[in-house]
This record gives C-alpha cells, structure tokens and sequence, in this order.
C-alpha cells in the first residue's frame, strides 16, 4: 500500500459538533494526572476570570484526532492505520477551550513527503468554536471564533520499518 | 504566588516533577481521549507490530508534562503554545496487581526564552524515562502578566 502523494493541499470541512463537557474536562485532566482546580471547580476557574472550567492544554487532541481520523479512513489516502506512529505535535491556542464549547474541526494535509518505503504526513486541524444554536456546515458558522490549532505529524511506517 | 515575566530570567529552573505510570493509567487514557490503538494495552498485539511492549501514548506523556508548567503559571490557559518530538517511547511493564511502577516519567523545566513584547516565556522541558529522552523540542510558550 503507498500514500497518495497528491493528498498534499487536500483539506477536510468541519463534519460532526464536539459539544466540551464539564465531566469529560474532569476525565481528561485525571487521565494526565493534572490537578489544577480550574480543571475540576467551577469557582476555581472563575476566579481565574473563566466562564467555566478549563481543559488541559492538550485537550484539543480529542478534536484533532477524530479530523485526522477523516483523512486516515479514507479509502483514496491509501494510509494503513497499524502502521501510523505520531511523531510530533504541536498546539496553539488562540483561547482557552472551556466547558460548554461546542467545537468543529477543518482538517488540512499541509505535507506529505517519502521517507524509505513510508511516508511523514503533517496535518493541521482549524479548531473553531460555534455561535450557540449552529451547526456544522450551516451559513450561521461564519461567526465561528479560531479556538486552537492543532499540527501533527503522522509517520506511516513502510513494510519493513 | 504566580510568576511575573519581569522576575524571570533565561536558564532559570521551574522545578520538576515525577509521573508514576501503570497499565491503568494507559486504559484510563485511553478512554479519555478516544485512542484506543492496542499498542497502548494489549500487549501480544504492541510485540507483533515490533514493540518491545505495550507502551504509554506519546499523548499520554505530552499531556502529563505540562502540568509542571500549569502548576508553575497558576492557570492552565496561560500555555498559549506547546509542542514536542516524541522521540522515544515509554514502555509500560505489567504491574496490575502491585503497588509497583509500570514506568516513570521524570520531568523538569528551565525558563529557554523571554518575549518582553509578547509577553511570553518560552519554558524548555526535558523528560526522560529510565534515563532516556523521550520528548524533544519539548517547548511550552507561556502568558504571564
């Protein structure tokens, strides 16, 4: 199985809502063995000028992972799951992500290059958050707000690597 | 008490940190963050794919570095910016059952850059595992008032 080299350019739109839970912030922030209060008490994050709890900083992989998910099943990208090492990852966060955001993901492949008989794919997830009340894909997103961006770097190991 | 950016200097230590990590922390990661590759708990399946064990997710060990630095900045939206090579991976060993360590992750963090304009430091992280790195380029950009 090769990598389709021309998946280079190809972008994803943002398909199905991440509504960001208060117990799935607390979830999260356990399974990093984080222990700031912001994660876990309203108040806490409050007095720290948010409008609810706060997720860890490498939450948005959550969201990242299930956009990179697009480009991993599809069929014309040619890439084998069991094969996929992560090797780099990167977060910017143009705001905090907080409970009650409900989050899209626009899935961009910005590199695909061979290496031996694999191939490196970067990837870059546009994390947005919409207006109450919206959905993905409908004219009302336009007053989506940047959230986070998410870079990853995904090598596909060849046969044999 | 929260670090203040002018209070900072380049090379300066912000302390460091150890992550004691077990199979269960594994399986709990797992379904916190939706990846259940079986690298990450199954382990005839992580020694058929050439590993040399089940080993914890790159994830995994990129999100329990920072806490050192969320802890240190009072707020975890102060990290604007944070990325990291895995380079190598931690494997896990089977302890279920035990009071033991699966594996150990030692973390620690120096001051690598300050931007006056910005606002920002840049804290630098090494973390290793049994003495090996296994995060590179682990940088965290950090708002401080």
């Amino acid at each position: 199985m090769t990598i389709n080299p021309d998946l280079q350019g190809n972008s994803y739109p943002a398909k199905e809502v991440y509504d960001v839970g208060r117990e799935k912030i607390r979830e999260f922030a356990r399974a990093v063995k984080a222990t700031h209060p912001a994660h876990f008490d309203v108040e806490a994050a409050r007095a720290l000028g948010h409008s609810d709890l706060v997720a860890p900083p490498t939450f948005a992989i959550i969201v990242a992972q299930r956009a990179d998910a697009q480009l991993i099943e599809d069929p014309a990208a040619g890439i084998d799951f069991s094969r996929v090492v992560h090797a780099d990852q990167r977060f910017i966060h143009h705001r905090p992500i907080v409970a009650g955001d409900r989050l899209v993901a626009e899935l961009h492949v910005d590199g695909v290059r061979a290496m031996g008989g694999g191939a490196m794919i970067t990837t870059r997830s546009e994390i947005f958050a919409l207006p109450a009340g919206t959905d993905a894909g409908t004219a009302e997103d336009a007053g989506r707000e940047p959230v986070a961006t998410a870079t990853s770097s995904l090598l596909v190991r060849g046969e044999g690597q | 008490m929260t670090p203040t950016l002018s209070d900072l200097a380049v090379g300066q230590d912000i302390g460091s940190s150890t992550v004691v990590v077990t199979r269960t922390d594994l399986v709990k990661y797992a379904g916190a963050s939706g990846d259940f590759n079986p690298i990450h708990w199954n382990e005839t399946f992580a020694t058929s794919v050439g590993l040399p064990g089940v080993i914890a997710h790159g994830m995994f060990t990129m999100g329990s570095a920072v806490q050192l630095v969320t802890d240190w900045a009072g707020d975890p939206a102060a990290v604007v910016d944070f990325q990291t090579r895995f380079t190598k991976p931690v494997p896990v060993s089977d302890t279920t059952g035990t009071a033991e360590a699966g594996a150990v992750i030692e973390v620690s963090g120096a001051i690598g850059a300050i931007d006056a304009d910005k606002g920002t430091a840049r804290v630098d992280l090494t973390v290793t595992c049994a003495g090996l790195k296994v995060l590179m380029k682990a940088q965290a950009v950090v708002r401080l008032a």
